[in-house]
């Protein structure tokens, strides 16, 4: 039998961004208003809450004061209200004003870091009894004799590289719980795992998904204007590519910029690294950050397929909530407020499901949530992102009519019609793309990028970048795709070298530069690359990004 | 007998230090602390003694801001048995520090005061060695082996060019190097149970010493940015170049 030790707990939340810490806190709670026990806890694999959390961000307080009405009192981490918002279309010299999307109206948001707020939400779930574990990464979903979940275990640590015990291995954690959640954010390798196993995606389809790269710079005070958000569409993306940037301006002279590309690009040879650190060449940003300094550097992928890409939110002994499921509004950019509501509306069902002594699935979960705001706002803007698969100018021109003229009433909903994974075309019948080389001032390389992450990782462990059939890289990727891998992540992870006296590129995987942004699982063509956890506790530092 | 190991919180050693824009000190905000990882080589070291039954118990401390109870509750969970924090908002420098702990060390009437030889943050290597002379006990720095020997310690100290086998009298202050073992991880279980642990806070003042600062620090600054390196032709201009530019030879 297993030689992991096991805890009980009536709730287990993985994952410690803004919907799984919104869940456990709405429990805890209800328990307190109520008077009945219900024990929770969050498990997080950074190395503390916040630490693998990256946004732009703007968010607005709506979800949060679902949660906590008082949240200006209690202290909440939202002190930059926007002041202004302004909305580009970029030429390669030009920035052209165009009118702001209602979308992308602010009025009333703040521009914040996510990471400092999730930080804030930790301290308040622990403070409400939450059981808060940041440094412990859930591997696997425990199962009942009928097949449903009825826990989750934490992955050992100290394994060594071949697979066995290192001097200081420590078994991992069986935790048994009445209700898993899913809260990993965009792409969970466990809610991969369950998606998979209870067919959630049958009804929805693929999906589809972007890549966000995110710098923090630090600039001259005279050009600060704290609360300043800016938007733009255009150069550098080719047309084709579906994507924009987002600069808002922080407190102590700090903006956080960056660039936001749909994953369901067709063209092997673009890199939306190296797009990003273009864009910041564009005279009017350039104008902005010289003479400031790069302090942050990140990367995450994002959910935006919408309510039509939906997975079903219930399986036997747990639910899906936040960006695990997908509830980001693409027209907003923005998934935090809609992730809290969520956890909001899945604790308040978990509590009543576990109150009256129920068994089976959550469903008051899904149903509730038909009912609120969420979905209201999702419905509207269901066709926005869509839209751009009729491409560019036919995209703005239908999304453009869904904001300011049906806003979703449309009787129609569109479908992502294939997996990002598949939307890539032959490298030979695709447009070569040059990026210019960077100049250590205002462009960087990867690897100058990948340590203001301050990401680490145990040197001696397996990799946690698994590969289903390892001879596809160089089959497939490399002989059609001419190894996209090396360009879409973020992180220099893949790289095709060559040795020296040796014709062939052999594929090399750099996993400990990895950012867990979760790209990989999503646009390997093959779908052969499977983002594991490492052990607990690695991965980016992200300070207050 | 009993153990007493000093923990200190300092940033984490995954995360790049940035001196703040102003020149005021080092950006802590938002930053990951961790137990400096010399410490918890000195903390294994205790623990190991105790669970070898050389030890009744393992005390760990800490000092500085409330947030140091976090770092003491890791010690807990890794296997100390109480923890004191000696809580203050000051500067606190290498001789009020080592100042407390020989106090501490006597209050507790410990038989070995382990610490790490350095911490990541200041690497001032100091506390130890001071600790060692208020309390006037002999002090086995940098080590990379520790054995009891009834009632004296034989231990190897890693020095320039090898390593020096001392054998020491206990009480002894024990200061911990890289090789001296490899921590283990705190489990959950233990992570759980370490919250019900005593921690008792006491200030300065309760221990009677004064820990304001007696070194001003004049200023901070990153260091210059690394400029890149260059390819030469040959040998001849490599060794040209390092005896006029880089005047190494």
């Amino acid at each position: 039998m297993s030689e992991r030790e096991s805890m009980d707990f009536d709730v287990v939340v993985v994952g410690g961004g803004p919907s799984g810490l919104a869940t456990a806190i709405r429990l805890r709670q209800l328990a307190e208003e109520q008077g009945r026990d219900i024990s929770v806890c969050v498990l997080e694999k950074g190395a503390s809450i916040g630490s693998h959390t990256l946004s732009g961000a703007v968010v607005e307080p709506r979800g949060l004061a679902d949660l906590f009405p008082d949240w200006k009192e209690r202290g909440a981490p939202l002190n930059t209200p926007v002041t202004k918002d302004v909305f580009y279309f970029m030429t390669r010299k030009r920035a052209l004003r165009l009118m702001v999307p209602p979308a992308l109206k602010n009025k009333g948001n703040h521009v914040a870091s996510l990471g400092a707020l999730c930080r804030w939400l930790g301290e308040q779930a622990e403070a409400l009894g939450v059981d808060v574990f940041p440094g412990f990464a859930v591997t696997e979903a425990l199962y009942d004799e009928h097949g449903a979940v009825r826990g989750v275990a934490t992955g050992a640590m100290g394994v060594s590289r071949d697979g066995t015990r290192g001097p200081n291995f420590e078994p991992g954690v069986e935790i048994n719980a009445k209700v898993v959640v899913l809260a990993e954010g965009c792409r969970g390798s466990l809610t991969r795992t369950l998606t998979e196993r209870f067919d959630l995606r049958k009804d929805c389809g693929p999906g589809t998904y972007g890549i966000g790269i995110k710098e923090i710079w630090e600039i001259d005070p005279a050009k600060a204007h704290p609360g300043r958000v800016m938007h733009s569409i255009g150069w550098p993306l080719p047309r084709d590519v579906y994507g924009g940037s987002f600069l808002y301006h922080l407190q102590d002279n700090k903006v956080s910029i960056g660039l936001v590309i749909g994953l369901d690009y067709a063209n092997p040879w673009l890199s939306p690294f190296n797009e990003f650190q273009q864009f910041k060449t564009h005279p009017a940003i350039r104008a902005l950050l010289e003479g400031g300094r790069c302090v942050s550097y990140g990367a995450r992928a994002l959910v935006e397929g919408g309510l039509q890409a939906l997975p079903r939110l219930t399986f036997p002994g747990g639910l899906i909530v936040g960006d695990s499921a997908g509830f980001m509004n693409v027209a907003k950019i923005k998934g935090s407020h809609t992730a809290i509501k969520s956890g909001v509306v899945a604790a308040e069902a978990i509590f009543t499901h576990l109150a009256e002594g129920r068994t089976g699935e959550v469903l008051g979960y899904p149903e509730a949530l038909r009912k609120s705001w969420l979905w209201a706002e999702l419905k509207a803007v269901r066709n926005i992102r869509p839209s751009f698969h009729f491409g560019f100018w036919t995209g703005l021109t239908l999304a453009g009519l869904e904001s300011h003229v049906f806003h979703g009433r449309l009787p129609y909903t569109l479908k992502h019609s294939k997996g990002d994974n598949e939307k890539l075309v032959p490298a030979a019948k695709a447009k070569k793309i040059e990026y210019p080389a960077p100049d250590g001032r205002l462009t960087f390389d990867r690897l100058t990028q990948v340590y203001l992450s301050n990401t680490a990782h145990e040197e001696d462990q397996p990799c946690h970048l698994r590969l289903t059939d390892p001879s596809i890289p160089l089959s497939l990727n490399l002989a059609t795709y001419a190894g996209p891998e090396a360009r879409y992540c973020p992180a220099g992870v893949y790289e095709y070298v060559q040795d020296a006296g040796s014709d062939a590129l052999r594929f090399q995987i750099n996993a400990q530069n990895c950012v867990h942004c979760k790209t990989c699982d999503i646009k390997d063509p093959a779908q052969n690359i499977v983002w594991s956890p490492p052990q607990g506790g690695d991965g980016p530092n992200y300070v207050d990004m | 007998m009993k153990a007493m190991v000093a923990v200190k919180r300092v940033i984490d050693y995954n995360v790049k230090i940035r001196v703040r824009s102003d020149g005021s000190g080092v950006e802590t905000a938002g930053v990951k602390m961790s137990m400096n990882p010399f410490d918890e080589i000195a903390l294994e070291e205790a623990v190991r003694l105790k669970e070898a039954g050389t030890v009744s118990e393992v005390i760990a401390v800490s000092m500085g801001a409330s947030a140091c109870q976090e770092t003491l509750r890791t010690a807990l969970a890794v296997g100390a048995d109480r923890a004191i924090l000696v809580e203050t908002d000051a500067d606190l420098q290498p001789l009020a520090v080592s100042r407390m702990l020989s106090v501490l060390a006597k209050r507790e009437e410990v038989s070995l005061l382990f610490l790490g030889k350095q911490a990541i943050d200041d690497d001032a290597n100091q506390t130890g060695q001071m600790a060692a002379g208020f309390l006037g006990w002999p002090q086995g720095t940098f080590l990379s082996s520790l054995k009891v020997d009834g009632t004296h310690l034989v231990v190897e100290r890693e020095v320039d060019g090898g390593l020096e086998s001392l054998r020491l009298a206990i009480p002894a202050v024990l200061t911990a190097d890289l090789r001296l073992n490899e921590p283990r991880y705190a489990s959950l279980p233990n992570i759980m149970k370490a919250k019900k642990k005593p921690l008792e806070t006491v200030t300065p003042a309760d221990l009677g010493v004064d820990p304001a600062p007696r070194l001003k620090v004049l200023s901070l600054a990153e260091p210059p940015a690394r400029a890149g390196g260059i390819r030469v032709p040959d040998v001849a201009t490599l060794v040209a170049k390092l005896h006029s530019e880089a005047k190494v030879i």
